[in-house]
């Protein structure tokens, strides 16, 4: 498995996970191994089936097929086990607004069983930063703060596993810096599960990612490898001071030059064949036939794309 | 249990920092101190008898307003998903609710009736014995009651819902005896008969103890929240 740490048993190990709700079938046996310490992000559009199977992973529904395994034990039959193990953040933050941020956190820590309440509050609301609210009620936060206290309630037992739906989602860009660090920061010790739809998210703080459609796993490996999977061919952007007919048609007699097409004036998307770099041929050509060569680089396709790629083609990278 | 008791304290702090224990006890206690006064100036006879069998009937109305919100809100506001993925079976979820419930109903609503006791002494020495046996009703039917709510409150994420689900099912207990007539003298008569609520209570108001009126109620306690936690484990599959 690229990028993870194959040494031992898998800490979440999900085998063929199927769920019918009523006659929609929300995951197609769907399996995948999480390593300890690994950061797994799943990705995919509203419906894909993320939800679903973190519900099913942390034990509050179970599968209709399939099985899967956190640190050893079954959820649905050991589901007690497997919940002692996992902080939870779900899509609705669960919080009773009527309460205060300390009372909430200490009915989290009492009902997973805490024996040291105070010091386990103390650091998680140090680690996401709500300390001078402890005495505010929930009620009156704002949705960054509210976050937070999900996530702080998620983390407050220490747990080994931490499964996350949509962490960042309406915070402001400072704070989503903020959990991105603090996620990072708990690989290793604890693994992560985290969904987004958010690209950027994936590629900055996951190991790891499963991009997830229809209720299927299109597509598993690491941020990087993934865009270099999806894209097939190299592309190199090329900019003259003006676009001429014959422009293409010359850089297409270039060795390995698969095609050049002109994007507007002056600006020409070539595509190589993958694994070469034609840059210093074409930038020759350029110099010989006086067009003017103003700008020529390598393209690489951003996570948006290979993501759209994936989800709405029919065709699937394996 | 340690986690039950954290589920029925958040339960019992939530009651009081909504406005509905205050106002439900005070609307409770208006009313049993009107019934207290005027069965006291119409009978002058110093015993919480005829108290207690207008109680439940009032009870009735005021108990599935206790329950409502328990799990309907849990469910609407998606607290429901914190719960179900902590490590507590649904059963002590269901079971932390209904103490929450209880206690509340003994401190604010039972407790404050007891200087009844006092002002009886007026009008001669009671006779202890129906009374202490009168609370135990009190206690029990309290109990059997909330039980009910708390089921009706686990079908759905609307407290209004909840609460006429949980009145429906009470009035038809209350009533069950009545369609007995329909199905002529035999089993199913004799059953409806046992269902009946008030039947099993107005023996612990006169003073006399009957075990199958105590298993009566710890039955109804039991059974109710056992279907509630199987709704909510129901629910998971969904």
């Amino acid at each position: 498995m690229p990028g993870a740490m194959t040494n031992g048993t898998p800490t979440i190990q999900v085998q063929n996970l199927a769920k019918w709700y009523g006659d929609f079938e929300a995951l197609r046996q769907v399996s995948f191994d999480v390593q300890k310490g690994e950061i797994l992000g799943f990705l995919g559009p509203n419906g894909a089936g993320k939800t679903t199977t973190m519900r099913i992973l942390t034990g509050y529904m179970p599968p209709s097929s399939g099985a899967a395994r956190v640190a050893g034990y079954d959820v649905f039959d050991e589901s007690i086990e497997v919940r002692k193990r996992i902080g939870y953040l779900p899509e609705t933050v669960p919080l009773y607004t009527e309460m205060s941020v300390w009372d909430y956190l200490d009915f989290v820590a009492r009902l997973r069983g805490v024996s040291d309440r105070d010091a386990a509050i103390d650091r998680v609301m140090e680690m996401t930063s709500i300390g001078e609210r402890a005495d505010t009620l929930i009620g009156k936060l704002s949705k960054g703060f509210r976050q937070r206290v999900g996530i702080a309630q998620a983390l407050v037992h220490s747990p080994k596993v931490l499964i996350m739906d949509e962490p960042t989602i309406g915070l402001d860009p400072k704070q989503i810096i903020d959990i991105r660090n603090l996620i990072k920061s708990l690989a290793g010790d604890h693994t992560v599960i985290l969904s987004t739809h958010i690209l950027p998210e994936v590629s900055q703080t996951c190991s790891r990612v499963l991009i997830i459609n229809d209720g299927k796993i299109v597509a598993e490996d690491t941020p990087e490898r993934l865009s270099a999977r999806v894209r097939g061919a190299e592309h190199i952007h090329l900019q003259v001071v003006k676009s001429a007919p014959e422009i293409a048609s010359e850089l297409e007699k270039v060795q390995g030059v698969l095609s050049a097409q002109a994007r507007a004036d002056g600006v020409y998307e070539i595509e190589t064949n993958l694994g070469t770099d034609r840059r210093a041929e074409i930038a020759a050509l350029a110099v010989q036939r006086g067009w003017g060569l103003l700008e020529l680089r390598p393209v690489s396709l951003s996570l948006e794309e290979v993501f759209l790629k994936l989800t709405t083609s029919e065709e699937v990278v394996q | 249990m340690k986690n039950i008791w954290a589920i029925t304290q958040r339960e019992l702090k939530a009651y009081f920092v909504s406005p509905i224990a205050y106002v439900v006890s005070a609307l409770f206690l208006i009313a049993m101190g009107y019934l207290f006064a005027l069965i006291l100036i119409n009978t002058r006879e110093a015993s919480l008898r005829n108290l207690f069998s207008n109680m439940i009937f009032v009870l009735l109305i005021v108990a599935p307003a206790l329950t409502m919100r328990l799990l309907a809100e849990e469910q609407r506001m998606g607290t429901i998903e914190l719960l179900l993925t902590a490590p507590v079976h649904d059963w002590q979820v269901v079971l932390g609710k209904f103490l929450g419930s209880f206690i509340l109903f003994v401190v604010m609503l039972l407790a404050p009736t007891l200087y009844y006791v006092l002002i009886l002494q007026v009008f001669g020495p009671p006779d202890y014995g129906p009374i202490l046996t009168g609370y135990l009703g009190f206690v029990l039917i309290g109990a059997a009651y909330l039980a009910v709510g708390v089921f009706g409150s686990s079908v759905t994420q609307n407290q209004i819902i909840a609460f006429f689900v949980s009145l429906v099912i009470l009035l038809l207990l209350w009533i069950a005896d009545a369609a007995g007539g329909v199905f002529g003298p035999g089993a199913v008569s004799d059953a409806l008969t046992y269902i009946a609520l008030p039947r099993h209570f107005n023996d612990l108001f006169r003073g006399v103890v009957d075990t199958s009126d105590i298993v009566y109620a710890f039955s109804l306690v039991a059974i109710f929240l056992f279907l509630a936690t199987q709704v909510l484990q129901t629910k998971r599959w969904r």
